[in-house]
């Protein structure tokens, strides 16, 4: 270790092995090592309810549960797959990445980061214990919607205080993340000059910052109306249960963006590599993402068309909301000139990145049909929201978690991937994902309703359809387990360079595996 | 590992006191989750767990002022700091961001709108949407700070105990200005002089605080089931306090670091970290004052 780096010398150089190598490490790449595969088990849990939920649709009537549990489902996958599965799996990116691209030795507060990622456990036991108390798991929506979520058992209780703790570790994770990029940026790494995934990684972290306390308050006005006798949503008191909406999407929207900025940020980072050009227009790439997340604080009632909003409420928010379409597409836009008249080549990475413009895009443009007060007023509620959000958060969110996972498997573990298997993974997710959420456009716009476990026997046939393509989607995730796992064991070694087109310090300036420690003096940037 | 010279940021080795955190939230969320439902051993958990969470703050926070005090924080470390509390102090203004808002929301929206056209004169004929109110089903509002009957309560008045707060939260400010200028200059006996009085001030805001809220359960019938004036009033009043007592017992940290010689003029981030929280939390109360008691 160079003499410039100051370490902890009380304990000097070695760090526990075994179990309390994990539970007491400060190392960026072990923590986000946790993140990662933390996110993993819950993709698995949250997908696992997603395919009993498949199971209960695949035809119509009651089949394998009671409606009670069927609520719970939904409920519990939502839950799970944002705040367990998505944004982990994004803190996990920016604690391997964050401190390598900017040229920094671990990220600023790494004992709050060991924090951060160990109360994660705390509150994904409190969701999925919810399970087996009396009453079952919290059944009214993953929006905790009042008066459903004031009456209820205990187990809403558990996801408020679940959502309490889940609020406190992000919180603490954006801390670190703002200032190890404000501070901690090797001398040379200017502002514009960071790649583009540290870039819409410091704009999620002040997002979140900004967010999840006001959530915190939700969750809390809703302790408080259901055991200390307040009336926030009762207006029997004087309340409002759309008071609840309000604060909810407040946080909901933005909370929506942090579930994608980071994804454009690695989407922006595997497209030039693979193209091999740099990436188009990065200065407006860098103004979309800010306007987006500024943009994002006052569309939040988009959400609420159906609530009784007074017309010029409905007329602002809708206006707004496709304001925001104008920096997604520039992005959009900037993704595909960068291909233009590109050396491409198609590795796995790019092939999910390739995926991801095409079918976020689909996503994004049934979110400005639903933008539209009039239309949304149809199709609130509808499985025409339930295809939307599930073609910008899988084929978007997790497309791009794929994606990176591929593209800096290389860097992490010192290995090539196994590039058929990777291609395989690809294929099969794509195909069936497809056959699982393009049905439910049709499905939504002939007026099914969602979160209900019966059907009227006009909408069987997409159901089963999107069922069996829920199947083999599921069954395709466990590929990707197969290609990590063998890729952590052994495999073609990876040069430091992985990826000929990568230009970033992790590339440029580090072998694979990248050693435990890494810029313990910093690089200086040109 | 030999010594640490130049520009090194420090970084700490592994450390056992996040996961006894994670431990004190686990047993302070059961607890909490069986305590509001009536659940036997509730109590006792959030006790444990609340006691887990001081023995690891003790802990934790003893380590970085160990660390800090045998200058293993260079410039850089102290710039992270700072960038890590304002960001966490804009975190807590959101927190409060919610609260407002839903006063905002109630007084200027939800409210009117209850007593208003027909279907506010249908589902709750003969109410009027006045502020404070607490609702068509709950008490009856009567003059502020009179004593209320069954089914009455009274609001709390601006110029009473509200506005003697203002004054001590002000002055607290104040002095604490006055006691950083002390750090500054050297002047040891300044800095811990007026140190001490801004804990004696914010000490005596709480008090009052207390007798205000002991006033409103025993004779203005003011609680927090009192609608969604009592809401409001309370859960803003009342998480604005709980600041308020964490950031006395803050200064009453510095304030025995200060007496055990800690900090220097030109290096004291942790005091300045304290005196800021203190006046985010007097801003907090401004709003406050301006709008939960005098508007
Ligand atoms: C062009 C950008 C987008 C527009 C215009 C848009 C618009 C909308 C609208 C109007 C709704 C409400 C539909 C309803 O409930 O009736 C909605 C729902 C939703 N959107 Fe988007 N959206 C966009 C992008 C995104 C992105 C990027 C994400 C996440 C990564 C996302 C996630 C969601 C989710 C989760 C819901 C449903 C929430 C629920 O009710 O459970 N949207 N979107
Ligand atoms: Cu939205």
């Amino acid at each position: 270790m160079e003499a410039t780096h100051a370490i902890d010398h009380d304990h000097g150089h070695g760090h526990p092995t075994g179990l309390m190598r994990w539970v007491t490490t400060t190392n960026h790449k072990d923590i986000g090592t946790l993140y990662l595969w933390f996110s993993f088990i819950m993709l698995l849990t949250g997908g696992t309810l997603a395919l009993l939920i498949r199971a209960e649709l695949f035809q119509p009537g009651m089949q394998i549960m009671r409606p009670e549990f069927f609520n719970s489902l939904t409920t519990m996958h939502g839950l799970i797959m944002v705040f367990g599965a998505i944004m982990p799996a994004f803190v996990g990116f920016a604690n391997w990445q964050v401190p390598m691209m900017i040229g920094a030795p671990d990220m600023a507060f790494p004992r709050m980061n060991n924090w951060s990622f160990w109360l994660l456990p705390v509150a994904a036991s409190l969701l999925v214990g919810s399970f087996f108390v009396p009453g079952g798991a919290s059944a009214g929506g993953w929006t905790m919607y009042a008066p459903l979520f004031l009456q209820g058992g205990i187990s809403n209780d558990m996801t408020i205080f679940a959502v309490h703790i889940l609020g406190i570790s992000s919180i603490m994770g954006a801390i670190n993340i703002v200032t190890t990029i404000l501070n901690l940026r090797a001398p040379g790494m200017t502002l514009m000059k960071m790649p583009l995934f540290v870039w819409t990684w410091l704009i999620t972290a002040y997002l979140l910052i900004a967010v999840m306390p006001v959530l915190a308050g939700a969750v809390t006005m809703l302790l408080t109306d259901r055991h200390f006798g307040t009336s926030f949503f009762n207006a029997a008191g004087g309340g409002d249960p759309v008071m609840f909406q309000h604060i909810f999407w407040f946080f909901g929207h933005p909370e929506v963006y942090i579930m994608i900025l980071p994804a454009f940020g690695i989407i922006s980072q595997i497209i030039p590599t693979f193209a091999r050009k740099p990436l188009f227009g990065y200065a407006s790439m860098v103004y979309a993402t800010s306007s987006i997340a500024i943009l994002s604080f006052i569309v939040w009632a988009h959400h609420m068309f159906t609530t009784g909003l007074p017309t010029a409420a409905q007329l602002f928010f809708m206006y707004a909301t496709m304001l925001i379409a104008i920096p997604t597409g520039v992005k959009v836009f900037n993704w595909i000139a960068t291909m233009w008249k590109g050396s491409m080549t198609f590795e796995t990475p790019m092939l999910f990145a390739i995926a991801f413009v095409c079918l976020f895009t689909i996503g994004g443009f049934s979110g400005l049909v639903l933008a539209i007060t009039p239309v949304d007023i149809q199709l609130q509620d509808t499985y025409y929201v339930v295809a939307h959000f599930h073609y910008v958060l899988v084929s978007g969110a997790l497309y791009s978690i794929f994606a990176g996972v591929y593209f800096w498997l290389p860097k992490w573990t010192g290995n090539m991937y196994d590039e058929k298997l990777g291609k395989l993974h690809f294929w099969m997710s794509t195909i069936f994902f497809n056959i699982l959420f393009f049905p439910m456009h049709f499905l939504g716009l002939a007026g099914m309703p969602r979160r209900i476990p019966d059907y009227a026997l006009q909408f069987a046939d997409w159901n089963m359809v999107a069922t069996i393509g829920a199947f083999g989607f599921g069954l395709s995730q466990l590929i990707l387990l197969v290609v990590v796992l063998k890729c952590i064991k052994g495999g073609v070694k990876a040069e430091g360079r992985a990826w000929e087109g990568a230009d970033t310090l992790e590339w440029t300036h580090l072998p694979s595996p990248a050693p435990y420690h890494t810029f313990e003096t910093p690089p200086t940037v040109k | 590992m030999s010594d640490h010279q130049g520009g090194g940021y420090y970084l700490p080795s592994p450390s056992g006191w996040p996961i006894v955190g994670s431990t004190a939230l686990a047993l302070f969320g059961v607890g909490m989750v069986l305590w509001v439902n009536s659940v036997a051993p509730g109590g006792w958990l959030v006790m444990a767990g609340l006691g887990v969470l001081f023995y690891m703050m003790f802990g934790w926070f003893g380590k970085v002022i160990a660390e800090s005090e045998s200058g293993k924080y260079n410039a850089q470390v102290d710039r992270s700091f700072r960038w890590g509390m304002s960001w966490f102090i804009f975190s807590e203004v959101m927190f409060f961001a919610a609260f407002f808002g839903a006063l905002f929301y109630a007084r200027v929206l939800s409210v009117p709108w209850l007593g208003e056209g027909d279907t506010g004169a249908i589902l709750w004929s003969g109410f009027k949407s006045v502020w404070p109110t607490a609702g068509p089903l709950g008490a009856k509002m009567i003059a502020p700070m009179a004593e209320a009957g069954a089914g009455e309560f009274a609001p709390m008045a601006a110029w009473g105990v509200p506005a003697l707060n203002t004054l001590l939260l002000l002055t607290s400010g104040v002095t604490l200005t006055i006691a950083h200028w002390g750090l500054k200059k050297g002047n040891r006996g300044q800095l811990i002089l007026w140190l001490a009085l801004t804990v004696a001030l914010g000490v005596t805001f709480l008090y009052f605080q207390a007798t205000e809220y002991h006033e409103a359960y025993t004779k203005l019938g003011l609680t927090l089931g009192a609608g969604i004036y009592g809401s409001t009033f309370f859960m803003l009043t009342g998480f604005h306090g709980f600041h308020v007592t964490i950031g006395t017992i803050m200064l009453i940290v510095i304030l025995l670091r200060c007496m055990k010689g800690h900090f220097k003029p030109e290096q004291h981030f942790a005091f300045e970290a304290v005196s800021w929280y203190w006046h985010f939390v007097d801003v907090v109360w401004l709003g406050l004052f301006i709008f939960v008691y005098w508007l």
